[in-house]
């Protein structure tokens, strides 16, 4: 049976993004691994499911990556998206933490969502689904 | 100027955007695909839109700013008072 296990964000500054992943947005940090060079096998996971899908928080050291990231962030396209019990409450508590949102809460029917900027070159949604 | 207003104004997607930017004003490329097809069934693609919104500019009814690294757009309908000083409405009638 194959099973995701991880999925990545593209950082541009590994020890700044792990602030933000964990002081920000509320997730811990599972596995800190040198890899060589400055980078690390960096992951984290929900308090809620900690043995559950891992974030790896992956350098963006590719010249091409950051070209893409630029070109999402201008259309204010998210990266990737995580879910939260209350969208509005979690904007309002992030904002108060100093977190820009390019998309305040929006209720689209079935789903309402926020766009958050990561601080590390990406735009992140957020989702409660009714 | 006429022409380009008017054209813009002439499509039902174009109409949808401007509608959603009066319900929120400064909105990102991805908010305003997101709202037409989660709160309209449209199916446009992203590049469509963008196709859209230049069509809206170009008449001036929609102006984008820059703000760091992202881009919004904002609704203007100063465009639309050419319609009623071309043919006002009857003061009258608007009262009623």
């Amino acid at each position: 049976m194959i099973k995701i296990n991880v999925a990545s964000v593209w950082v541009d500054d590994q020890a700044k993004a792990l602030d933000f992943y964990t002081d920000k947005l509320g997730f811990v940090k599972k596995t800190d691994i040198p890899m060589g060079g400055d980078a690390r096998w960096l992951t984290v996971v929900s308090p809620a499911v900690p043995d559950g899908v891992e974030l790896l928080l992956e350098p963006d050291g590719h010249p091409a990556s950051r070209q893409l990231k630029d070109a999402l962030v201008a259309d204010g396209i998210p990266f990737t998206q995580f879910a939260v019990d209350d969208v509005y409450a979690e904007h309002e508590r992030l904002t108060g933490l100093g977190v820009a949102f390019t998309q305040e809460p929006t209720d689209l029917g079935p789903v309402v969502t926020a766009v958050l900027d990561d601080t590390c070159g990406n735009l992140i949604q957020l989702a409660t689904m009714k | 100027m006429d022409a380009d207003l008017f054209k813009a104004l002439g499509d039902a997607t174009r109409r949808t955007i401007l509608d959603e930017l009066v319900e929120r004003d400064g909105q990102t490329l991805f908010e305003i695909c997101g709202r037409l097809t989660m709160k309209h069934g449209l199916t446009s693609s992203r590049q469509a839109i963008s196709q859209h919104l230049a069509v809206l500019e170009e008449a001036g009814l929609v102006h984008t700013r820059r703000e760091g690294r992202y881009k919004f757009h904002h609704v203007d309908t100063s465009p639309l008072r050419a319609i009623v000083e071309r043919w006002p409405i009857d003061a009258e009638e608007a009262d009623s």
